[in-house]
C-alpha cells in the first residue's frame, strides 16, 4: 500500500495516522478534515472548556512538535468516494484524494429538532461550545431538551454560572439508553439535588419565539420559559458522503471485529463506525472518546494486512462524565432486563460501583466518584461467566 | 522528608495518595519497587493513584495514559508530558518521599494552592 487517505481529522483519524506510521507504514498520507481546526478534543466542550477553564489551546490533541508526515487538507469536506483502480475521494471544493487505502472517519453531527430560532444550541464543535457559552453568559433561563451525558454537563457549567436551568426528556429517566433505567434514576436525584428541574416521560412539541427562542412547547401543554436551548438528543453519524460508493452503511459504516468495510481497502473508525461487537453478537456504533482513540490501532492493521491481521479482542466500550464534581465511569454495554447490582458504597450517598449481569456475565459497570474500583472492575467486563 | 505511611501499609500492587500541593502517589510494584510520582495525570484531572499499576507502569484511570513510574515518561498517549517524578526513601519501616524541586506538568485548569 503506497498512499492511504484519511477522511476525518479529530481524535479517531488522528489515532489513526498515528497508527499507521507507528505500524511502519511509509507511504503518502493525506488527512482530510471538514472543520479548518487541527485535530482537539471534544469531551471538554461541553466541561472544561464551557465552564472557562480550558482554552482552545488546551484542545490540542497533537504533541508540540509531532510529525506525522502528512498532507493535511483542513477545511474541506470529503463529499464522495469511489472506486476505480485506485479509490477516489471528491472533495467540497471540486479537488480529489487518490489512495490505495482509505479511512473513514468523519465522526457524527449532532441531531436537531429543526428550525432557525438564535439561541437554539447543539454541542459538537469549538465553535459551537464558544458561541453556547456567550449565550448562557447572557441568559437566565437554560432549558436542556434531552437528558445525556452532553446535556446533564452544560446544565451542570449553566448552574455553576448561576442559571435556572430545566432538563426535559421523552424517557422516564435519565441517561436511560446509556446506563438503564435504574440507575439513571439515581443519578437523576444528583441534578435535582443541585437545583436542576428535571422532568421525564415528556416530549417536546415545539419551540417557541420569533427569531429568538423564548420557550419550549410540551406535548402535555406546559411550557417552559428559556433564554437558551441546549438540544441534546444525540447524533446520527456523518456518513451521507459515502452514498453511491459501495461503502455498507447502517447506522453507521457497516464494520467488522477489524474495521474492514464492505469495500476492500477501505476501513472505518470513530464515531461513524458500527463494527461487529463479538460479545453482543451485533454491529454497535460506538460515540466515545476511547474507541476512537484505541480501536484506529486496530483498523489500521486490517488495512495494513490486506484483512489478513487477525483483530485484537474489542475492549468495552467506555464512556466518563464529570457532574458537579462526581465523576461518573461506564465501561461495557447494557440492555433491558440486565441484572443491576450496587457492589460498593450506595445509591443514597451517589458515590458507588454497580455491576450489570447477564446470564451470569459481568457485562458493564457504573462508577459513581468510585474511581480505583472502576479501574478493577472495568477489566472483568464480557469475561466469561464464571471466571471469578 | 515528607513521611507517607509505614511500609506494612502499602502492600504490593497498591498505591497511595499523599495530600501534598499538588498532591502526590507512591506506588509499591509487584517486583517489590516503590516509586512516586506526582498524583494528577499531566492529560485531564485524574488521580494516578487510582490507576492501574502493571510492572513499572501506571494507566490512568480515566483515559489510560501510561507513564513508566521510574522516569515519569509518557508510555501512551493521551498524555503528552510526563509526570514529574520524586525520590522515595524507606528509613525504620516508614516510607518517606523527597519532592522533586522541578515545576509540576499539572494538566489545564488544575492548579497548586500556591500557584
Amino acid at each position: 500500500m503506497k498512499s492511504v487517505a484519511i477522511v476525518g481529522a479529530s481524535l479517531a483519524g488522528l489515532s489513526a495516522a498515528r497508527a499507521l506510521r507507528a505500524q511502519g507504514f511509509g507511504g503518502l498520507l493525506t488527512i482530510v478534515g471538514a472543520e479548518a481546526h487541527r485535530p482537539y478534543d471534544r469531551p471538554p466542550l461541553s466541561k472544561e472548556f464551557l465552564a472557562g477553564r480550558m482554552t482552545t489551546v488546551d484542545l490540542a490533541l497533537e504533541g508540540d512538535g509531532e510529525d506525522l508526515d502528512a498532507e493535511w487538507r483542513l477545511g474541506v469536506a470529503a463529499t464522495g468516494l469511489e472506486q476505480g483502480r485506485s479509490l477516489r475521494i471528491a472533495l467540497a471544493d471540486g479537488s480529489a484524494v487518490e489512495a490505495d487505502g482509505v479511512v473513514i472517519a468523519t465522526g457524527a453531527v449532532a441531531r436537531t429538532l429543526g428550525g432557525d430560532l438564535s439561541g437554539v444550541h447543539t454541542l459538537r464543535t469549538i465553535e459551537d461550545a464558544a458561541a453556547l457559552r456567550a449565550d448562557l453568559d447572557a441568559a437566565r433561563r437554560l432549558v436542556v431538551i434531552g437528558a445525556g451525558f452532553i446535556g446533564a454537563e452544560v446544565a451542570c457549567v449553566a448552574r455553576t454560572l448561576g442559571l435556572d436551568v430545566t432538563i426535559v426528556e421523552a424517557a422516564p429517566a435519565p441517561f436511560a439508553r446509556a446506563l438503564g433505567p435504574e440507575m439513571g434514576t439515581a443519578l437523576a436525584g444528583l441534578h435535582e439535588a443541585h437545583g436542576v428541574r428535571l422532568i421525564c416521560g415528556a416530549a417536546v412539541r415545539s419551540l417557541t419565539g420569533e427569531g429568538r427562542v423564548d420557550g419550549v412547547l410540551l406535548e402535555d401543554g406546559r411550557r417552559l420559559d428559556a433564554d437558551v436551548v441546549l438540544v441534546g438528543i444525540g447524533a446520527r453519524p456523518a456518513v451521507d458522503w459515502l452514498d453511491g460508493s459501495g461503502v455498507k452503511v447502517g447506522d453507521g459504516v457497516v464494520c467488522d471485529t477489524g474495521g474492514a468495510t464492505s469495500v476492500p481497502g477501505v476501513v472505518a473508525v470513530g464515531d461513524c463506525a458500527a463494527w461487529f461487537d463479538p460479545a453482543l453478537g451485533a454491529h454497535l456504533r460506538v460515540e466515545h472518546w476511547t474507541g476512537a482513540a484505541r480501536r484506529p490501532a486496530t483498523a489500521a492493521q486490517t488495512l495494513l494486512s490486506g484483512g489478513a491481521a487477525v483483530p485484537d479482542a474489542l475492549a468495552p466500550p467506555y464512556l466518563w462524565s464529570d457532574q458537579y464534581g462526581m465523576r461518573v465511569q461506564f465501561a461495557g454495554h447494557t440492555l433491558p432486563g440486565d441484572e443491576v447490582s450496587v457492589e460498593e458504597g450506595d445509591l443514597a450517598s451517589r458515590r458507588f460501583l454497580a455491576v450489570y449481569r447477564r446470564e451470569g456475565r459481568t457485562v458493564a459497570v457504573l462508577g459513581v466518584d468510585q474511581p480505583r474500583s472502576f479501574t478493577r472492575w472495568r477489566r472483568r467486563v464480557n469475561e466469561p461467566a464464571g471466571a471469578r | 522528608m515528607i513521611p507517607a505511611c509505614p511500609l506494612a501499609a502499602l502492600p504490593r500492587g497498591e498505591a497511595l495518595r499523599i495530600e501534598t500541593d499538588p498532591p502526590i502517589a507512591v506506588f509499591h510494584t509487584e517486583d517489590g519497587e516503590l516509586y512516586a510520582v506526582d498524583d494528577t495525570c499531566t492529560h485531564q484531572d485524574a488521580s494516578l493513584a487510582d490507576g492501574w499499576l502493571e510492572g513499572c507502569e501506571v494507566e490512568c484511570p480515566l483515559h489510560a495514559s501510561r507513564f513508566d513510574l521510574r522516569t515519569g515518561r509518557v508510555d501512551a498517549p493521551p498524555a503528552k508530558l510526563p509526570v514529574r517524578t520524586h525520590q522515595v526513601v524507606v528509613r525504620d519501616e516508614t516510607v518517606y518521599v523527597v519532592p522533586s524541586d522541578l515545576p509540576p506538568n499539572l494538566p489545564p485548569g488544575v492548579r497548586t494552592g500556591s500557584a
